[in-house]
């Protein structure tokens, strides 16, 4: 889906925080409940989908997605994931933080989970498929111009442009399904590079770009 | 998000892990030693052991640049987020340099956890589209006849870049190359300067 978790290309974010060498692992405490709780809570409590867990970024607003940085993002998109399966009911964490701080309010009855039976196939996103893949190395294509209500890894700034085929990456497990639940659909995957120029227009940097794509993001191209 | 009354991310994170654990559903002690191997055990020092290794083993480097994955398993390091790394090599005239523009992917086993920059919406979105400014600003100029490549990790293959060896580190040991790689130059925003560096 269109998000604002897809940043590549877009403007208006200022300059790149300068790297600090002596950068503690956490800066916060916080930050590492949420690093490990989230592990478990997409690993293992919420199904093992980690596209399920990606996609509960990509639904995030603006400012949840931005505000608390990226453990304020993993924290929110934790919670959308267990709400969604039912393992927390919506406002439970609300109402406990409430609580915590010293409110008195009613904290939700405990719901009953739906969370996805859906069992993989292998504990990797890697896959063998029988079919061929349908690019070679150096051939030019041409990613899709979708738009998928759904998740999606096709970045917006690649769509409806043209590159070359530079690798060809192990088959996977599709995002855009698994993300889902519905089905591994696994996909051949290559590594497509793109010229500048044809992503940014004649006054771009030179310079080139790869992006791994899934194969059904690719048609030839001429 | 701004409402008088919010909830500190702290507090919300300590709501949750509270409501998890009492339901039995995580265990605060493994929750613990997770922490601990992310801040004592995996960190950048795996990755410039690979490095200075591929520097001084010149079958080991073309390994590493062949089977990336195998030959990183190879000095033991594996784990999740490095199913698959593709090794690539920077030179006097080719520059890769690593981003995750949708999220912010990153071969965890081998560099640790991303530093702040390479999560932040200004490097995810501008290294896509004027990365020669952004490196500039990030403190390494490069020269016009530079090829440099980006590496969008849009999918769950991983990149690790292997920098080039500096000038004058000839008499140098593995050890003591270690000791100069970077975070930074793994990721492709900086080179391996003779002077030892904290990592």
């Amino acid at each position: 889906m269109d998000s604002i978790a897809d940043m590549g290309g877009t403007d208006g974010w200022g300059p790149v925080p300068v790297p600090r060498k002596d950068e503690p692992v956490f800066a916060e405490r916080w930050h590492a409940r949420v690093y490990v709780l989230t592990r478990f809570i997409r690993g293992e409590i919420s199904g093992r989908n980690l596209d399920a867990f990606r996609h509960s970024l990509e639904r995030l607003d603006r400012d949840t997605y931005l505000n608390n940085g990226y453990y304020g993002r993993w924290l929110a998109g934790s919670e959308l994931m267990l709400t969604d399966s039912a393992i927390l009911a919506p406002g439970a964490v609300d109402a406990r933080a409430r609580n915590l701080r010293g409110d008195d309010v009613a904290e939700p009855p405990v719901p009953e989970p739906n969370k996805p039976d859906y069992p993989e196939t292998d504990s990797s996103w890697r896959r063998e498929l029988d079919r061929p893949p349908a690019f070679s190395v150096g051939q030019r294509v041409r990613a899709k111009d979708l738009s998928p209500e759904g998740h999606t890894r096709l970045p917006r700034y690649a769509r409806g442009h043209t590159g070359v085929v530079e690798l060809i990456q192990p088959a996977s497990v599709f995002p855009d399904t698994n993300a889902h639940f519905l089905g591994e659909n696994p996909q051949h995957v290559y590594t497509v590079l793109f010229e500048s120029r044809e992503l940014w227009g004649t006054d771009a940097e030179p310079f080139s770009v790869t992006i791994e794509m899934y194969e059904p993001y690719l048609e030839a191209a001429a | 998000m701004s409402v008088p009354d919010a909830l500190s991310p702290a507090l919300r994170a300590e709501a949750l892990e509270q409501l998890l654990v009492e339901r039995g559903l995580v265990d605060p002690a493994g929750l613990d030693q997770l922490i601990t191997t992310y801040e004592s055990d995996i960190g950048p020092l795996n990755g410039a052991k690979v490095v200075a290794r591929a520097w001084t083993d010149p079958d080991y480097k073309r390994r590493l640049l062949a089977n990336g994955t195998a030959a990183i398993a190879e000095m033991g390091f594996a784990g999740p987020q490095s199913e698959h790394i593709v090794v690539v090599e920077n030179t006097a005239s080719v520059h890769n340099v690593v981003v995750c523009t949708l999220c912010s992917c990153y071969p965890w086993p081998v560099l640790g956890l991303p530093p702040t920059w390479y999560k932040d919406p200004a490097y995810r979105a501008r290294v896509v589209k004027e990365p020669r400014t952004v490196l500039a600003e990030m403190g390494l100029c490069l020269d016009d006849n530079v090829r440099i490549i980006v590496r969008d990790s849009s999918s769950e293959v991983r990149w690790l870049v292997l920098p080039e060896r500096p000038a004058g580190t000839e008499h140098l040991s593995e050890a003591e190359l270690t000791g100069l790689v970077t975070r930074d130059a793994m990721v492709g925003v900086a080179k391996v300067s003779a002077v030892t560096a904290p990592r």
